[in-house]
């Protein structure tokens, strides 16, 4: 199939088949990076702006080396680099760096919608590196993509996602793309941080993370931020780590070969302890693996795909 | 001398026929059937609903201060293109509305405009900081016809009952922006289904009944009068429902996009869905439009906050609160009738009868009374073009809209300040 999507901006909008496609693509490209030399020319001559509001070090550097492996040039702008500092609006910095012919902006944000914008306002791709807490598509394709090399598929699987629901951009993506793909998800956290309506995404909901682990294929577990204590949606780290944390007496309610994931970066006995993190069935690395994978695939499918087959 | 002509009047309590109506400097001399007079000019409103000068008791126009949002002459244009003879300006300007200057610098502005009326409202505390009273009685005097803080609730408890109380002493309501901050949090939206998959943090329905609950056991701890801005939801209506029957000296107003718009219309990150108190859930929409229905909501406003693309084309978490209004009200509000929410009579008694009562302005179709009048043609269709407004301000979400009925004259004290009978 021809992949017709010009941007990336959440996984509501990615068919079964896109999402098929991309995860296939990402494959391929994961041999790339396994070679002695990891780059190919698919994408010389190309530009991608990575424009980066919200500090990150994984997700950029991933998108990063993906642009490089397939010889993009790749730009990197930050918030405190950029001329928002100096009062620019967003869509006036955006329409700016289109004015010099970038091909793709991959964009992280800390406001929901923020990518939505400026696709809408602009000819070049727009790749949603994570909105606020709306979604991180790239960060969900390449949890899949991880899935899928462990459990063969995603179909038929149970999948637990624990902690801030609420907060989080990557569960919001992870629901609503494994459901889709047939999974049967279900959420666990304190109620505090479990939102008003999310079973309308597709999943199921329990405040006990017992209950959310039992047969599970896959674990997956959010970052709580410290920060959260404040909003009062949790007393303490230490009653967070001994109801919610994930520790090797609750996985004992997972199935054997249950896969621990993570979408980092980890707070180590918090809301996972360090032996379960570097367990035998942690995929945490190879998430990040994946990660630059999914985003050649990216790359590579919104800038024309199949119309280059020189990979 | 002016004979409006052959249109069925309606004026609630008092008239509803079809009856002329002749005015002679700016007043209503006549009202009776097929008055002829052949000096008159004659205005044709046959066909058409004749209704005594619509009030907006809740708009914010942006002087002194954010004059490329709005000023008080295109304010005034806006309201008179939809149907309005009267509006009450909130006090939120740059200086706040909080000293007699401020209130006679708006007045004489409007004087200037000559159009509309203008009757400002003054703020509750100074700068709506929620700190210390204003100084009621020069702001009266200076023709100020009501307080109120509205964009900012009055956090303390205290200052709000000894605005009541004081208030009461000068015979002026306090019209209450309800709202706790502490429950808004960082919400910019609806709590509920559409914001948890959009990503947006939500508003519960509890922000805004909390406080009007408060400012009702206020209310009735002092006797004062009392009038809540802007009901979203449900439990604010029941809230004000039940005070009412216990006899507290509570009215409470809502607006065209809470009664026709729900929390979907944020679908796609519009801005121009943004406002504060949100946009609900189809269930308190359905609560506001009972509460139409029933009397419990006195007043249809408004709450006309006109903003450039510079606050609303821009991340929705950043963009401002507010839409403008006063250009489709009137649509929006016929769209009542059509539903069997209210008769045209209730309809006019929300937006000309009930607004005049609770500040003490004049309304009504009287002999020897000012010649405030609008002409509403009921079967007018038109297609909503927001480049077409007379607001400097395009922040609506009805552009494009399809509406059946609309104002097509407006009259200030027998002056035409808007015709359009004889178009389309």
């Amino acid at each position: 199939m021809q992949f017709a999507k010009k941007d990336i901006l959440d996984m509501a909008s990615l068919s079964v088949e896109e999402i098929t496609l991309i995860l296939d693509t990402a494959e391929k490209m994961k041999e790339i990076s396994e070679r002695p030399v990891k780059k190919v020319p698919t994408l010389r001559g190309k530009t991608i702006v990575l424009f980066f509001y919200e500090p990150s070090t994984r997700t950029r550097t991933s998108f990063d080396i993906a642009a490089k492996r397939l010889s993009a040039d790749s730009v990197s702008i930050s918030a405190s680099t950029s001329s928002m500092v100096k009062g620019e609006t967003l869509i006036d910095t955006a329409k700016n760096i289109e004015a010099m012919n970038a091909d793709v902006i991959v964009m992280r944000h800390s406001s929901s919608g923020a990518p939505l914008m400026l696709a809408k306002r602009l000819n070049a791709s727009v790749i949603n590196a994570g909105d606020g807490t709306h979604a991180h598509p790239t960060q969900a394709l390449l949890d899949m993509m991880t899935i899928k090399e462990s459990k063969g598929t995603i179909d038929g699987l149970r999948i637990a996602i624990i902690g801030d629901i609420s907060h989080s951009r990557v569960a919001r993506s992870n629901i609503t793309g494994l459901t889709k793909m047939g999974a049967d998800v279900v959420l666990a956290g304190p109620p505090t941080m479990i939102p008003k309506g999310i079973e309308s995404l597709g999943a199921s909901v329990t405040y006990h993370v017992d209950e959310a682990i039992h047969g599970a294929d896959v674990i997956m577990m959010l970052r709580i931020q410290k920060e959260r204590q404040k909003s009062f949606l949790f007393p303490t780290e230490r009653e967070y780590a001994r109801v919610y944390g994930l520790s090797k007496e609750k996985l004992k309610h997972a199935k054997a070969d249950a896969l621990i994931m993570h979408p980092g970066p980890v707070n180590r006995g918090v809301e996972i302890a360090p032996d379960v993190a570097d367990g035998p069935w942690s995929v945490i690395l190879d998430q990040v693996t994946n990660g630059v994978a999914v985003r050649m695939s990216l790359l590579y499918l919104v800038l024309g795909g199949l119309r280059h087959a020189d990979y | 001398m002016l004979i409006i002509s052959g249109g069925r009047v309606v004026d609630p309590g008092n008239l509803d026929g079809i009856t002329d109506i002749l005015i002679e400097d700016g007043k209503i001399i006549e009202i009776r059937p097929e008055i002829r007079n052949p000096k008159s000019e004659i205005i044709d409103a046959s066909g058409k609903i004749v209704t005594p000068g619509l009030i907006d008791m809740h708009v914010h126009f942006r002087e002194p201060g954010h004059e490329y949002k709005e000023t008080i002459e295109t304010g005034c244009m806006a309201a008179a293109h939809g149907g309005f003879t009267t509006v009450c300006t909130m006090p939120n300007t740059n200086p706040v509305n909080d000293t007699s200057q401020v209130t006679e610098y708006i007045l004489k502005r409007a004087a200037e405009v000559n159009s509309v009326r203008v009757r400002p409202v003054a703020a509750i505390s100074r700068g709506l900081e929620g700190k210390s009273l204003c100084e009621y009685g020069d702001l009266k005097a200076a023709g100020a016809v009501a307080f109120s803080d509205d964009g900012h609730p009055v956090e303390e408890s205290q200052l709000m009952r000894r605005a009541l109380e004081y208030a009461r002493g000068f015979g002026l309501p306090i019209i209450s922006h309800c709202e706790e901050l502490e429950l808004v949090s960082s919400g910019v939206m609806n709590e509920g289904e559409v914001a948890t998959r959009m990503g947006l943090a939500g508003i519960p329905n509890a922000a805004e009944s909390v406080m009007v609950m408060r400012d009702i056991a206020l209310c009735e701890l002092t006797g004062s009068r009392l009038h809540i801005a802007h009901v979203s939801t449900a439990e604010s209506v029941r809230a004000i429902r039940n005070a009412k029957k216990r006899g507290a000296p509570v009215t409470a107003e809502t607006a065209p996009h809470y009664f026709t718009l729900t929390e979907n219309a944020v679908e796609g990150y519009d801005t121009h869905a943004k406002m504060n108190p949100p946009l609900r859930s189809p269930e308190d929409r359905e609560a506001v439009l009972e509460g139409l229905a029933d009397g419990t909501l006195d007043v249809i406003v408004t709450d006309h906050a006109p903003h450039s693309s510079l606050e609303k084309e821009v991340e929705f978490d950043h963009a401002a609160n507010g839409i403008i209004g006063l250009e489709t009200s009137v649509s929006l509000s016929l769209k009542l009738i059509e539903k069997g929410v209210l008769t045209i009579t209730g309809l006019i008694e929300k937006m000309s009868a009930n607004p005049a009562r609770i500040l003490g302005l004049e309304s009504g179709l009287k002999v020897g009374g000012p010649a405030d009048i609008t002409i509403i043609d009921p079967d007018r269709e038109y297609v909503v073009n927001a480049d077409n407004f007379r607001s400097l301000s395009r922040n609506t979400p009805f552009d494009g809209w399809n509406m059946k009925g609309k104002a097509v004259l407006t009259m200030v004290e027998g002056r035409v300040v808007f015709d359009e009978l004889n178009i389309g």
